[in-house]
């Protein structure tokens, strides 16, 4: 398909988004991510019944946590799409990191020490 | 089981933002079922602090702890060792292990991070309701294994009051009227019998009317 996306994603893959845990997220954070995307199937296709749907609640809950902190809700989406969706997860990507960008860096990544902007927009589980 | 939900963050915080040496103590026992304590809600809560006092320039360090039970002395002492090292201790356990901490560590401020709510059950994952108000008399004998006590909500002792209508109180329509229940509890028993013996006063003197309880069992004492 040769479709580009920001090159300033780290994925990190898991075998369902139902195994994304808050504390995944918030130590993201916590290790300086300027923002944590959570790319899950299709809510009503997941393999495991309801893997996607538990992620959605996580991630609510750190959008919550992330609010309440100082950090921003923005900071972490979740998103639904099939493995034959390659050009709407190009789309996401870019989606998210111009957000991303546009937000700025962490405070956290700031107070690290590292204060000048950074590529790196965040994370994604496929 | 004694049922707890978690406190407002911001709550916690206002709390605990003039401190540079924080622990957060969890309870493995009755609030980690359901999901307001325990190791699990402790990593969370920390994590959320840190990165809190981060994004406001603090350097402040939050530890992590949690133990089997914290309404326990041998327990709570597992904390000897570390206590000195902090300024306060987050408590997430339920009201009588925070007390029970604050009261062994005397020295120490420390915050509740969680409101205790009730003795119930689990209905379902982050669904809990209320079965027992711990009167120090149980009459479930008599009420078909229902506690009017608990589930009704005037506590009446004699069957339902006017208030009960279809089967639900009127307090609101989402809640069973208590004696609507044990009146079908006792008619699947075929006890309804029960139903018809009147209950004379109840002796509230083992309830909270007597000041703070204490059970002692000479039986176990040495």
């Amino acid at each position: 398909m040769r479709l580009q996306y920001p090159p300033n994603l780290r994925i990190i893959e898991v075998p369902c988004t139902g195994k994304v845990d808050i504390l995944h997220l918030l130590q993201a954070f916590e290790q300086g991510a300027d923002g944590v995307m959570v790319v899950g199937c299709m809510e009503g296709d997941c393999h495991y019944m309801v893997g996607n749907l538990h992620a959605r609640t996580r991630v609510k809950r750190a959008q919550e946590i992330l609010n309440t902190v100082g950090l921003g809700a923005e900071r972490v989406a979740m998103y639904n799409l099939s493995s034959g969706m390659g050009g709407r997860f190009a789309e996401i990507v870019t989606e998210m990191t111009n957000k991303i960008l546009e937000l700025g860096p962490s405070p956290i990544r700031r107070a690290m020490g590292k204060g000048q902007m950074v590529r790196e927009a965040g994370e994604a589980t496929t | 089981m004694i049922k707890a939900k978690p406190k407002p963050l911001e709550e916690i915080i206002d709390n605990v933002k003039d401190f540079s040496k924080l622990l957060i103590a969890g309870c493995d026992g009755c609030v980690t079922v359901c999901e307001a304590g325990g190791l699990k809600e402790v990593k969370v809560l920390a994590s959320a602090l840190r990165l809190y006092f981060t994004q406001a320039g603090k350097q402040v360090q939050v530890d992590e702890a949690s133990l089997t039970r914290q309404c326990e002395k041998e327990y709570l002492a597992q904390l000897n060792d570390r206590m000195e090292g902090y300024d306060a201790v987050v408590s997430l356990a339920c009201g009588v292990g925070a007390q029970y901490l604050a009261e062994m560590y005397n020295h120490k401020p420390v915050f509740p991070g969680v409101d205790t709510c009730f003795l119930g059950v689990n209905e379902e994952r982050g669904l809990y309701s209320e079965r027992c108000q711990a009167c120090g008399r149980c009459i479930l004998a008599e009420t078909g294994g229902i506690c009017p006590i608990t589930r009704c909500s005037k506590r009446m002792l004699n069957g339902p009051c006017g208030g009960s209508d279809k089967g639900k109180c009127e307090i609101n329509p989402d809640i069973p009227c208590g004696w609507e229940l044990i009146y079908e509890r006792l008619k699947t028993l075929g006890q309804l019998d029960r139903f018809e013996r009147l209950v004379e006063p109840k002796d509230w003197t083992t309830s909270r009317d007597g000041g703070p309880r204490k059970i002692i069992r000479e039986d176990l004492r040495i």
